[in-house]
């Protein structure tokens, strides 16, 4: 099957959704979702199914749809991501709909006693679909649409709780900050139209690559598109609306963004810049600019999640501080390798980058799963509200034990593999001691503040009257159950991971 | 098929995670625990002592995981982690047989046992690995059990505290050790391989061999690193603490084995791979192995409470250790090795009976516990002794015999009338360190045992449950004591051999 099929697919069956709701009398509205988790498991079946074009030659469909041999398997890689965090988001939003009715649900007689939550399941599929192009965008106006595809979705769903004053705030903050983001995004890109004359990456690349190009020019340029990726992946100092907002949104959401969000946001940054390192005298001053970021975000994250005592908060910290990893990944310049062979997988920003990315997709969404059961429980996500879980739920503490140890880095699970990779990476190329040193503090903070968490649900007796067990749905369940499985065989098997890239 | 070394690793494992899903705690603990014991007993006497240079490794296994760079689950036996293997299988099997019946454990019974058995598999992992990646990996298996275990089961006020304590200083200590052995990784490995056979060949071959500058850096940090682990002074604070706070089980397997690894570290890793670092920091090793031996010797005098006065005791043997690293050659590094061995099974014995002790009379503060204690329970004061003899380096005990050949191995290399090196005026000192040894050993054993009875409490002594532990480990020390070439005659090839001779 063509490999854009796989979009069409996943946009068609949102706009099903939608139709399947107002048309069909449905007494639970769950049906949609689970409908949803069906068709795209089929998709993400399909993604090893895919078929490329023999040649781009001749349509101009290919010069906004990357398919160079080199980058395919990447692009269904995060093809493969955004389908896979959209599939557990739906799941964790049928858990999660309880506390979502309470904010939104019409108080008024004769309406559907769920009604809104279908949309709450469609715009993620929305969002996907948007997702999987931004994987395969070459061209600054595809980057750019499909981009705000899923921003503009994000805007309705952050706000999506409209009776709770906290995801009205976020979803504020994240409006205003979103469309300032996307201003100097189109700028950036108007300058790099003008410097370069093309829209087409792979054009931008060869322009860039020339003696004759104006370097100020093209360094402003990235200057204002590194602010706006700068914004969507997290990284300081455009973190500042994280915390809040992640706080603020509903937790299904917040996974989102945490994951498939800044997901594809890497992409986009691993393109892009992928144009400037062409050329020796951008690359240099480009690569300074991500140390610089990288080494901000390291301490910002992890030193500033250290006394965060809201769990999902302290998620919010701990995404900035991954994505201070993994731009630690990006500013180790990528190694040449003479005589024209393919460097190692490994060897590669991109190859690292999408490594790491995998594993926090699944050590991220155990770790909201776990708290979308929570919160089902008690009012907020603070800490205090973990006390004593290994003994409300054994299978939930153990679940989130085994998210944090992977998030901290802890050996044998998928997340020190990627640590591990993105140190080598670091120190093979030589990076500056400074990244090395920032990204030791920022993993040693790491431990303390995930382990935190497994202090409080340990060591600490439950609180009064907040001391029953915690139900959790099947689907969930099964979930969690996977994920925790996977965690540990990538921890052991890198393999697993590496080999989808391919 | 899996190999006997990755039966012996895996095991444990698979008994924790039975354990998680119903199995009974104990039963399946101490079951895994004997079997493994087994398994570790008929390894050694696979082993073939008799082979001469080539490759050292026995037993081996290996598991490709990943092609570019070669990483491999590759499990091998040379003599060195055949003693420290030993060592694990012996103290895991007391541990677990020492740690309290299920019906007492306040909280969660498997969670106790899961802790035990996944601190003894990540310690097997690290030792039986060949592979350098999976050497650090699995000690790391330790952290989260220690960290839970201090903080629910553990004794004192300041649990939670030691606690923290011990995670974040071993946890920065293996982020620094992480990023040597990276650097070792890119400059010895050439990027393409963990394998510490080849990575060794690599650094001794005068064409792949790194430079001295290179050398001496990534030395420094291996220092550091496995110097947290090990305890060296300055990097010791954590340990006394983290010993006498854990539960007993935690204790011996933390002094008795995890705390060897940063010296196998030292021997297998740093040693041979980075010879011209290893004698470019010589002194400073020196200067901080007196540390351990003479200011923690007087520290550990100066102690109130028992299981505080083993912690730092168990810290300041590291430095005997050291001191056999440092003058390397066959007698040093069998020395060091074999006092690794003794003193593994002497402090876990030393945990195992203040334990008990704990547990009748509700506190190990040398002025509570009163004395005249070997009236009350004359078996429990009769073990204390052995242990307390074994520790000083009394001879009969493994440690004797360690701890001369170590100060042997510190003047081998001397030539006749020559001047005494620093080395060896070194070892001249720390030779005051047995005597401080036996000061506080003896005045502790006299305070608690003997002289008259003041307290009223009328415990029983040990029953078979305690005593079947302390047995085990104190007929192995006897054992190895009276005839140490039962463990040497296995370090001998591998030190003829490449894998030691570079330190």
């Amino acid at each position: 099957m063509p490999v854009y099929y796989l979009e069409i697919i996943v946009v068609v069956l949102g706009l099903v959704m939608l139709m399947a709701d107002a048309f069909v009398k449905l007494e639970d509205k769950r049906n949609i979702a689970w409908f949803a988790v069906l068709v795209l498991s089929v998709v993400f079946l399909l993604l090893f199914k895919v078929s490329w074009p023999e040649s781009t030659e001749g349509s101009p469909f290919w010069k906004f749809y990357d398919a160079e041999k080199g980058s395919r398997g990447f692009s269904l890689f995060f093809k493969g991501i955004a389908v896979l965090t959209t599939i557990i988001v739906l799941i964790m939003s049928a858990e999660f709909r309880g506390v979502l009715l309470k904010y939104t649900a019409k108080p008024e007689d004769g309406a559907h006693p769920q009604s809104g939550l279908s949309e709450f399941f469609t715009l993620p599929v929305f969002a996907c679909a948007g997702l999987m192009w931004m994987a395969s965008a070459n061209n600054l106006a595809s980057i750019f649409v499909s981009l705000e595809a899923v921003t503009i979705t994000f805007y309705i769903l952050v706000a999506y709780m409209r009776r709770n004053v906290g995801s009205l705030e976020a979803g504020v903050k994240y409006l205003i900050l979103g469309a300032l983001s996307t201003g100097f995004l189109v700028y950036g890109f108007t300058w790099l139209f003008g410097v370069t004359g093309t829209m087409d990456l792979a054009g931008i690349k060869e322009q860039l690559a020339l003696d004759s190009v104006n370097v100020t020019a093209a360094l402003f340029a990235f200057a204002l598109i590194i602010v706006a990726l700068g914004f969507k992946v997290g990284a300081a100092p455009f973190q500042n609306w994280i915390p809040d907002v992640y706080q603020g949104a509903p937790t299904p959401i917040t996974a989102f963004l945490s994951v498939a969000s800044k997901a594809a946001g890497f992409i986009v940054l691993l393109r892009i810049s992928g144009c400037f390192f062409g050329s020796g005298d951008l690359s240099e001053k480009v690569g300074a600019v991500f140390v610089v970021l990288a080494i901000l975000t390291l301490l910002f994250g992890n030193l500033a999640a250290l006394p965060q005592t809201n769990f999902k908060r302290l998620l919010a910290y701990s995404s900035i501080a991954h994505a201070g990893f993994l731009l630690m990944a990006l500013a180790s310049p990528i190694t040449l390798v003479a005589d024209g062979k393919e460097p190692p997988l490994l060897d590669t920003s991109i190859g690292v980058i999408a490594f790491y990315l995998g594993a926090y997709l699944l050590m991220t969404l155990l770790a909201f799963l776990v708290m979308t059961a929570v919160r089902n429980q008690q009012e907020d996500d603070s800490l205090e509200g973990y006390a004593g879980l290994a003994k409300r739920s054994p299978f939930l503490a153990f679940s989130l034990l085994v998210s944090m140890a992977s998030l901290a880095g802890v050996p044998l699970t998928a997340g020190f593999f990627g640590k591990f990779f993105v140190f080598k990476l670091a120190i093979q190329n030589g990076a500056c001691g400074w990244l090395i040193a920032a990204g030791v503090i920022g993993a040693a903070a790491g431990f303390y503040y995930y382990f935190k968490v497994i202090a409080s649900m340990f060591w600490n007796a439950p609180a009064e009257g907040n001391d029953g067990p915690i139900p959790v749905s099947m689907p969930a369940k099964v979930v969690m159950v996977l994920l925790i499985i996977a965690i540990f065989a990538v921890g052991i098997v890198p393999n697993l991971i590496l080999g989808l890239i391919k | 098929m899996p190999s006997s070394l990755e039966i012996l690793v895996f095991l444990p494992i698979l008994a924790a995670l039975a354990i998680g899903f119903g199995a009974p705690a104990r039963f399946t603990a101490i079951g895994a625990a004997i079997i493994n014991l087994g398994i570790g007993l008929v390894a050694a006497k696979s082993y073939n002592v008799n082979i001469e240079g080539g490759a050292v490794f026995q037993l081996e296994s290996s598991r490709v995981l990943l092609e570019s760079p070669k990483l491999a689950l590759a499990f091998g036996v040379d003599g060195m982690s055949l003693i420290l293997m030993l060592l694990t299988v012996i103290v895991t099997l007391a541990a677990v047989w020492a740690s309290p019946a299920e019906s007492k454990i306040k909280g969660s019974p498997k969670l106790y046992y899961i802790s035990s058995l996944l601190i003894a598999a990540g310690a097997l992992g690290a030792f039986l690995s060949t592979d350098l990646f999976f050497l650090y990996a699995f000690h790391e298996l330790a952290l989260i059990p220690t960290f839970l275990m201090i903080g629910m089961y553990g004794h004192g006020k300041n649990r939670k505290r030691t606690a923290w304590t011990i995670t974040i200083y071993l946890g920065v200590g293996s982020l620094i050790l992480l990023a040597g052995l990276i650097a070792l990784f890119v400059n010895i490995g050439q990027n393409d391989t963990f394998s510490i056979a080849e990575m060794i060949v690599r650094a001794q071959d005068s064409e792949t061999m790194i430079p001295e500058a290179t050398q001496s850096w990534i030395y420094l940090l291996l220092l550091v690193g496995f110097g947290v682990l090990v305890s060296l002074f300055p990097f010791h604070s954590w340990a006394p603490d983290a010993y006498a706070d854990a539960p007993t089980p935690i204790s011996m397997l933390h002094a008795g084995v995890l705390k060897k690894f940063g010296l196998y570290g030292l021997i297998r890793i740093a040693g041979p791979m980075l010879p011209a670092g290893a004698e470019k920091w010589m002194n400073l090793v020196l200067v901080l192995l007196l540390g351990n031996i003479i200011i923690l010797g007087l520290v550990t005098i100066a102690q109130k409470r028992l299981d505080r006065m083993i912690g730092m005791s168990s810290v300041m043997h590291m430095g005997y250790v050291f001191l056999g690293v440092v003058a390397g050659g066959t007698i040093g590094i069998s020395g060091a090795v074999l006092l690794m061995f003794a003193h593994g099974v002497s402090i876990a014995l030393l945990f195992a009976l203040a334990g008990s002790l704990r547990e009748r009379f509700g506190s190990l503060e040398f002025d509570k516990l009163g004395g005249g204690l070997g009236k009350l329970v004359p078996k429990l004061g009769l073990l204390f002794g052995f242990a307390a003899f074994a520790s000083i380096g009394l001879p009969g005990f493994a440690n004797f015999a360690a701890e001369v050949m170590i100060f042997f191995g510190a003047f081998q290399p001397m030539e006749a009338n020559a001047p005494l090196s620093f080395l060896q005026w070194a070892a001249i000192i720390s030779l005051w360190g047995v005597v401080i040894s036996a000061v506080y050993m003896l005045r502790a054993f006299r305070k608690i045992f003997k002289g008259p009875l003041t307290t009223t409490e009328t415990p029983k002594d040990m029953s078979w449950n305690e005593r079947v532990p302390a047995l085990l480990l104190i007929v192995s020390l006897m054992l190895v004591g009276f005839y140490p070439e039962i463990l040497l005659k296995y370090l001998r090839p591998a030190l003829e051999s490449l894998t030691l001779i570079g330190s």
